[in-house]
This record gives C-alpha cells, structure tokens and sequence, in this order.
C-alpha cells in the first residue's frame, strides 16, 4: 500500500468502522444478539485472515482449516472443564490443569494449532494442488473422528463451557466488552498479516505462490517458507476458534467438519481471495446472507449455494473486487 | 479370534473396499480426464441412492431402483455437466472446489425440499436376503457378496471399457493430450459430458447399492466422498488400477482396524481405556496409511504422468 489513500484502503476503512459501529448502535439499543452477531463476524473474519495468508498470499489451497478452527474450539472447551473440575489435563512429566484466564487459553490455542499445522503441513505440503487440497480435507476430517471417538471430552455431544473464562480489567461476560476483545484482536492481525505481506519472508512467500523455481534459484527453498505460512495461518485460525467456543458457551466436532472448511474458505473467496480486508467482507456478507435469508426462509442453503456459484462464475474478485476494483501491484 | 471371524471382518473391509471404489473410480477417470476436482461427487451418490429407494418403494422392485438410481444419477451428472462443470475445466482448482462445494449445498436443499427431511429406507432383495455359509463355520450375508461381485464386475467392465473400445480409446488420449484430441475431429464437448456421466453413474449405483444396508439421508454423500479422496490420493490421482488398489486397501485398514485395534490395547491397557484409544486410532487408521504413503511417493502408487 502506497502512502496516497487507495480505493481499496477506504473500503477496508468503511468496513472496519462499521464493524465496530453496528455492535455500539445495538448495545445502546439494548439488542444483544446484534452484538453477538457482530462478534460472529469479527470471530470468523479473524479466522478468514489466517486462510488468507495460506490460500490468498501463499496459494495453498487448504481445505483443511476448520482442524485449527476446532482445534483452537477444544483448547478453550478442555481448559474450561480442566478448571472447572479442577483435574489434570496432563499429569505427567509435567502437570498440567485448565485455567479460566483467556490470554493463557489464547497461547495455548495457538501453541496447539501451530504445532499440529506444521505436523500436518509437512505432510501435505510435499505435495502440490489438487493433492494438497484432498490432503488438507482428510487430515481435517481425521481430527474430526478423533474428537468424536474421544468419549474424555464429549465424544459427538461436546463440551459446554459454563462460564466464560477471564481477562484482566475486563469483564470478558459482557457481550459488548467480548465483542470489542474479538475486533481487536481482528485489527491486530490484520496489522500483522499485512506488515507480513510486505516483509522479506511476504514476498519470498508470494514467489513460492507465483513461480517456486525462481525463488529456489534465488537461493530460498520454497518448502520451509510455505510451511512456516502454512502454521502461521493456522495459528490466526486457531485463536479465532478458541474465540468462537468461548462466544457460544460451547465446542463440539462440528466445528472441526469438513463444512466449516468449506465456510472458511467462502469467507475469503466472497469477500476477495489474497485482499488483506476480503475476510472481514466475506465473513460479514455471509453473516448477515445466514442471518436475515435463513430468517425469511428455510433453503438458505439454497440461496447461498446459487449465490456462491454465481460468484465464482461470473464476479471473480468478491465483494472488495466489486467494491474497489482490481487488485494493484505496486 | 477364529479364521471365520477373521475371514468375516476380510469380507467387510473388501466390501467396503469396493463401494469406495465405485465412488472412486468417477472422480479419479473426471480428475484424469478433464482436470477437474470434484467435490460434489458425493451428491451424486446421495442422488443415486434417493432414486433408488423411492423408485423401489413405489413399485416394490429392489431391481428397477437400483436400475433407476442408476440412470438418475447418470442424467444429473450429464445435466449438472452441461450447465455448471464445463465452465469450470479452464478455471484453477479453487474456483472448481468452491462451485461444485456451492453444488453441494444446493443438491442437498433439492433432494430435502423433493424427498422430505425424513430418511428413507431401502430392503434388501428377497433373493439376496439369505446367508452364504463361509468355510470354517458361521454365514455371511449375500447381499454384501453381491456387493463385492458387483464392484469386482464393474472394474472388469471399466477396464474393458478403457482398453478395448472406442471411447475408452478417447478417455485415454484426452488424458494425454486434449487439445490434439480435439484438433482430431473428436467432439470433446460430448465426450467430456459422457466421461461425467459415467463417473455419475458409478457413484450412482454405488449409492443405490449401499441404500439397502444403511438409511438413505441427505448428507450420507460426503464422509464417502471424503474416503474416496484418500482413496485415489494412495492410488495415485488419474488411475483407476490405484483406484481400486487403493479402495481395497482403505477398507480393509479401515475395518480390521476397528475390530482389531481394541483388542490389540486390551493386552496392555485396561479394557475401558483400550477401547477409547483403541477406537480413536482406528478412526485415525486411514489417514496415517496416507500419510505413510505419501511420505514415500508423494503422487501415490500408481503415479500418472500428467
């Protein structure tokens, strides 16, 4: 991004201000679910951004993603029973219990996620395009089976998290606080994923995307830098699941099913596959599509199903394509 | 454990085995052909298995319903070819997945909003109702050796296909060279929608066939397609002998797994833990056998030069 004001920068502008403007009319209008539904979307916009940088910057076509949205889910959803039962987690070599302090969930959330993305990341990534996008799905829908086959946490039914867990100063039970705590970490990491972007590890990542012989002949291995993408995306996606269990007061397989990978990957294609904002438009515009058309009739699936086909065969680019034109390169 | 037993369980993984690897067999021959992944693969199957036991149930003919689904899936592919996929086989593989994801949801909304939300139920045949006795004791159920012998035939007729005729003489050079296929004088256009087609179908009858041994419901289509996946990534993407090794292989894994995986942890763990672990791995089996594979050929076992 140029220092003049692009298109783009208003619409992501617009977009971030209404994002935190819907929530505040709602409150003072004594609506909660609004604000719940705007959490919601800042929830899935954040874990839209970590896809982003595998799928839009990266060109890793994962379909494998909601394995990190549920992973993240269960990191919240076990450290709430953990404390709540007050039992072990892990007793031995070290042992370790829940906890109800959101930052220490949060770490944990994304340690978790990141370890396992590069587990599954070394696999996947020795292979390229159509296997790679199978591999991601049937890594997902083995996480998937492992959590309903663990009968310790939920098996099928999940796990409910009683009561919020907690953050310093801020009293997280609040719908509106809880709200403000998710756009913020949505700014952060926007922020991040663009000051990634522009970094030199940004642009060896977009040549690993465009033309991976050329970056190995500048003397950088393509593998090393797409993983490292690879379980950074993951970690982003991650925190947005453990954020998303603590929202509903729950976490079950569902969120780790192949569906939710499909989702994912709508937000970021909707809203503009490799647009730094495109998650936020496309987790917002699917919201508020689920919210009011599922409202007025039963096949929403339907609508988004022909919307969604509509998109991809005739108005590519999503919706900040249609709003501030074609990507630039400067 | 007894050999029946064990050769039982055998029979169950090749039976599985084999439905995979009609599912399989269409999206592995569309993937080769067209270059096209496929997610809605599964519907198709759902499609197959809904006309089936609607078709049976209105005329109380097991035959004619599988006959049915058999033909409906076949003209849904064919229809969904001519007005969705054929614009997709220039696009990359994402906009392909997200189409035919889009596809699924709305196959998925069609067939509740025209069957009901209820699942539908299919009996086997009569004359297939019976049990076979296996040598060293016990019985196995016919309609599953027809099963088998029906996929084992399948595979057969696609191999002949292939090999011996004049399409299947197509199928293969437009794996290898579309255009020259098509600078040839061959109307790809329709050649494509019939290699669809048949894909359909396959998946078609695979649904019918499996309609009669479990409820008949919307959303039965994709943990099948799922496995298929694994399925034609150990086989190698395009071929359809990895198809059906790797079909075989994954039911086979896949279902000793299960039984046997318990028991194996219950000779060191207590029994309730052994069968939590135990399950949880068995549920994990595939995937490792996957990763194992890919590990050592990242283009599966029977790679195809694309």
């Amino acid at each position: 991004m140029g220092p003049n004001f692009s298109r783009e920068s208003v619409v992501n502008a617009v977009l971030a201000l209404a994002l935190l403007a819907a929530p505040l009319v709602a409150a003072a209008l004594d609506e909660p679910f609004y604000v719940a539904l705007a959490s919601r979307v800042a929830i899935l916009a954040l874990a839209g951004v970590g896809l982003n940088l595998a799928l839009g910057t990266g060109g890793m076509v994962s379909f494998g993603h909601a394995a990190f949205f549920g992973l993240g889910g269960y990191v919240a959803g076990v450290a709430a029973l953990h404390a709540f039962e007050g039992s072990a987690f892990l007793a031995w070599p070290v042992e370790i219990g829940g906890s109800e302090s959101m930052p220490v969930i949060w770490l944990a959330a994304l340690v978790a996620s990141g370890v396992v993305a590069l587990a599954i990341g070394a696999v996947s990534l020795r292979t390229s395009g159509v296997y790679f996008i199978m591999i991601t799905l049937a890594f997902a829908q083995m996480i998937y089976y492992f959590a309903v086959s663990l009968p310790t946490y939920g098996g099928e039914d999940g796990l409910s998290i009683y009561l919020r867990s907690t953050l310093p100063l801020i009293d997280s039970g609040d719908p509106l606080s809880f709200f403000l705590v998710c756009y913020a970490l949505l700014l952060l990491a926007l922020f991040l994923a663009q000051r990634l972007v522009d970094s030199r590890f940004g642009a060896a990542l977009q040549c690993a995307r465009m033309n991976p012989e050329r970056l190995a002949t500048l003397g950088i291995a393509p593998y090393p830098v797409k993983l490292t993408a690879f379980a950074l995306s993951a970690m982003a996606t991650g925190l947005a699941g453990a954020l998303f269990a603590e929202l509903n007061g729950f976490v079950s397989p569902a969120m780790l099913s192949w569906q939710r990978s499909g989702e994912i990957i709508v937000f970021v294609i909707l809203g503009g596959v490799g647009r730094l904002f495109g998650p936020l438009a496309g987790a917002a515009l699917f919201i508020l599509l689920e919210a009011f058309v599922g409202g007025w009739t039963d096949r929403w699936q339907l609508v988004l199903g022909l919307v969604l086909l509509a998109v991809v065969l005739f108005a590519r680019g999503g919706v900040i394509g249609l709003l501030a034109g074609r990507a630039r390169h400067d | 454990m007894s050999a029946a037993f064990l050769l039982e369980q055998l029979l169950n993984g090749v039976q599985l085995g084999v439905m995979l690897f009609l599912m399989a067999a269409g999206l592995t021959l569309v993937f080769g052909v067209m270059g096209l992944i496929n997610l809605a693969h599964g519907s198709l199957y759902m499609v197959g298995a809904f006309f089936c036991a609607w078709i049976a149930g209105e005329t109380a003919s097991f035959w004619l319903g599988l006959g049915g689904g058999f033909l409906a899936a076949a003209a849904a592919g064919a229809l969904v070819e001519i007005l969705v996929i054929r614009r997709l086989y220039a696009r990359d593989h994402l906009d392909q997945v997200l189409a035919t994801f889009a596809l699924i949801l709305i196959f998925s909304e069609l067939m509740r909003w025209v069957f009901g939300d209820r699942p539908l139920y299919l009996d086997v045949p009569e004359i297939l109702s019976g049990a076979v006795p296996l040598p060293g004791g016990g019985g196995y159920p016919a309609y599953r050796l027809a099963i088998i012998a029906v996929g084992l035939a399948t595979a057969v007729g696609l191999y002949l296909l292939i090999a011996k005729t004049r399409l299947g003489m197509q199928i293969r050079a437009g794996e290898s060279d579309r255009e020259m296929i098509g600078a040839l004088g061959v109307d790809i256009r329709t050649l494509y929608t019939a290699v669809f087609a048949l894909g359909a179908a396959l998946a078609g009858l695979a649904g019918g066939l499996v309609g009669a041994l479990q409820s008949v419901q919307v959303g039965m289509g994709e943990p099948v397609l799922i496995l298929a996946f694994v399925v034609i990534i150990i086989g190698g993407i395009g071929s359809v002998k990895g198809a059906l090794v790797g079909a075989v292989l994954v039911g086979v894994t896949d279902t000793l797994g299960r039984v046997f995986l318990p028991q194996l942890f219950g000779l060191f763990l207590p029994p309730s833990e052994a069968t939590s672990v135990g399950a949880s791995l068995a549920a994990m089996a595939i995937y490792l056998l996957m990763a194992g594979v890919l590990a050592f050929r990242p283009k599966g076992l029977f790679p195809v030069d694309a």
